[in-house]
């Protein structure tokens, strides 16, 4: 076996002119959970497809269990998948759909009944068993084509948005769900979303991919904290760019200077070189506002320019110049008094540690 | 209040059923009950429906049918063991009807498959080009498909330049069986498109996750969900064929006889208007039955995969 349950070596993908997967290189090791993560058009989709054999790469090679399959069709390929749009067969049963892809394998009448009840048992179906799809609810139909998909032992199960067409409180629900069930089963999964939250909180590693490439691999937390560039960090959670030319770099740390006086310094992140453009990036939970001026650096004056209350925290929006900057204050004090926040118009004083922000190239 | 609200609700729709109703009454109801009517009457001298009523009509449909086993080889096995005019006649005319149903679905269904990936733009120039036929007579089109089949006619001509022998066809069940075919075209054409049209490509992509190959694909997942337009496309082509009389007369020149002219024989030449009308009413009773035992197993097939 294989370290790695999916390769996808210098994996490029022409449609005509439209390169939609662009020398993508990455490598899914056994028994992961791993995300592919990106806006619509940027290529994971694709990717999915072509591991499962939908598509197949106009360059590079595809591994599956350490084997080459590149000119293996889709039906002879030990991945499944689980639709977007669920591609449930309308014409069956739920136990009839579950049983679709052992009967292909022909495996034995007994043994059938018996895995189908079991991969209905898993997600928790077995009562609904004689029902047609159309009689189920999203969220049902959802865990019909998991066990559709789970009940043939797959070596990699591939889930293309599979979250995407519930409403907010199931996909909470789903999303710990999955996780259980793939430990339970201990099959890779590989899953495409656009939700940046979702992939997060299920992956173990993420790979980000934008316009065809894929910018960063890694666990949510290196992903998070230190994204590789500008579009990393954006499209993962929120964040303030301070745009500005590097004046100094001391070992770990780097000085941006921004709108030519404002010095700012931040953790080297990158081909960070001196009198180069750069950015900082700096996460709005890592900011704080204060009404005296602290005695540490990156620390300026600033105007408070408007509040939103959100219960757990409060949202603050400062301005530093012409720059509108985020600035998330946990609410870690209980009390009815208005007076307590900062208010719109106010000055007061924004700061953030050097180690909690970060030096992006240009 | 509610209830005047009901009240007025079902007026409208007794209002907005009106036309339809009326239409099928009046011509289509009526008659078809006067056709009835005239099955159990005798004829007058001149071959018009009169009293006494009489089961005379169908008697004699019924007296046609003689047991009388047999096994021939000419030109093909062939076992039988009922025999009769009329008896020949529908067999003839349902089993001309059955293989211009497989043919026609065997050429429509790559057309509706076709036409259904294509983009949406191309798809109603498609539709429009499928229902071009329309616009011109049937009778006039089936003299012209006459002319292409003649012995002189722009395929022999073809053919012959070819150093190919010259089709000679017309006037058998062959140059009926093209007939058919070519004037329920269309109607196979449009139903097994729509119900393309609509079928969701995906449902391939996971049969083929699932395993499937293309063969097990289509038999297991396609052919099921496409069903309904099969089964109205091949009810179109079959009852209208089944009856049929233009494509007889004239691809048939005379010589190939089906129910349908035979009816029309009775309401002519033969001068017997009863009789036709027993005709009708007992093709009428077999093809329905034909037609909902067809659909039961259609539905029956779908059931069980």
């Amino acid at each position: 076996m294989s370290d790695f349950a999916v390769e996808m070596r210098n994996v490029t993908k022409a449609f005509g002119d439209v390169v939609a997967v662009d020398n993508v290189s990455m490598a899914i090791k056994q028994k992961e959970f791993f995300a592919m993560l990106g806006p619509s058009g940027c290529g994971k989709t694709t990717s999915l497809r072509m591991i499962a054999g939908f598509e197949h790469p106009t360059g590079g090679e595809v591994l599956i269990d350490g084997k080459d399959v590149g000119s293996t069709p889709a039906f002879q390929r030990n991945v499944n998948t689980v639709f977007q749009s669920y591609a449930l067969f309308p014409h069956m049963t739920v136990e009839q759909n579950v049983s679709f892809g052992l009967e292909m394998k022909r495996v034995p009448a007994n043994d059938i009944k018996q895995r189908v009840g079991q991969a209905l048992d898993l997600v928790r179906l077995p009562q609904l068993a004689k029902r047609f799809p159309k009689q189920m609810s999203g969220g049902q139909q959802q865990r019909v084509a998991l066990a559709r998909a789970l009940v043939n032992r797959p070596k990699v199960l591939l889930l293309d948005e599979p979250l995407g067409a519930l409403d907010a409180k199931l996909r909470k629900e789903m999303q710990i769900e999955l996780k259980t069930l793939q430990r339970e089963v201990g099959i890779t999964f590989i899953f495409v979303t656009h939700d940046q939250e979702e992939a997060l909180t299920m992956s173990d590693r993420i790979a980000v991919f934008s316009k065809g490439k894929v910018l960063q691999v890694g666990t949510p937390l290196e992903i998070y904290e230190r994204p590789n560039c500008r579009f990393v960090a954006d499209f993962i959670g929120e964040t303030n760019f301070l745009d500005g030319k590097v004046s100094a770099i001391n070992g770990e740390f780097a000085t941006v200077v921004v709108a030519g006086d404002k010095p700012f310094v931040g953790r080297v992140n990158g081909d960070v070189r001196v009198g180069a453009d750069a950015t900082i990036s700096v996460r709005p939970e890592k900011m704080q506002l204060l009404e005296k001026q602290p005695a540490a650096p990156n620390a300026y004056e600033v105007r408070v320019h408007s509040i939103g209350y959100v219960g757990s925290d409060t949202r603050v929006i400062v301005e530093l110049g012409t720059a509108r900057l985020d600035v998330w204050e946990q609410n870690s004090v209980s009390t009815l008094d208005p007076n307590y926040f900062f208010r719109a118009g106010e000055p007061a004083w924004m700061t953030f540690k050097p180690e909690n922000a970060l030096v992006l190239a240009n | 209040m509610i209830q005047q609200i009901r009240e007025r609700k079902s007026l409208q729709i007794l209002g907005l059923m009106f036309p339809g109703a009326f239409w099928l009454i009046v011509f289509f109801a009526i008659p078809l009950l006067w056709v009835l009517v005239i099955s159990f009457l005798s004829r007058d001298d001149l071959g018009f429906p009169a009293q006494p009523f009489t089961l005379d009509n169908y008697g004699t449909l019924v007296r046609d049918i003689k047991f009388n086993p047999s096994i021939t080889f000419d030109g093909g096995l062939e076992i039988r063991l009922f025999d009769g005019l009329y008896l020949d006649l529908l067999w003839r005319s349902l089993w001309i009807s059955f293989v211009t149903t497989i043919i026609t679905l065997l050429i429509a269904f790559p057309v509706a498959l076709f036409m259904a990936r294509l983009p949406k733009r191309w798809r109603t120039i498609m539709l429009f080009l499928v229902m071009i036929p329309f616009w011109t007579n049937f009778l006039v089109r089936t003299y012209a498909l006459l002319f292409m089949f003649r012995g002189n006619g722009p395929i022999n001509v073809v053919l012959n330049g070819l150093g190919v022998p010259p089709l000679d066809i017309l006037f058998t069940p062959t140059a009926v069986t093209i007939g058919l075919v070519y004037g329920n075209l269309p109607f196979m054409i449009l139903p097994l498109y729509t119900s393309l049209e609509k079928f969701d490509w995906t449902m391939l992509e996971a049969a083929s996750d699932l395993g499937a190959n293309t063969f097990r694909s289509f038999f297991r997942v396609m052919l099921p969900l496409v069903g309904p337009g099969l089964l109205a496309g091949s009810i179109l082509t079959f009852v209208p064929a089944v009856g049929s009389y233009i494509t007889v007369e004239l691809m048939g020149g005379g010589k190939i006889n089906m129910i349908g002219r035979s009816i029309a024989a009775q309401f002519s030449d033969a001068a017997n208007w009863p009789f036709g009308s027993a005709m009708s009413m007992v093709l009428m009773v077999i093809v329905t039955i034909a037609a909902v035992l067809y659909f039961r197993a259609g539905r029956g097939e779908r059931a069980a995969v």
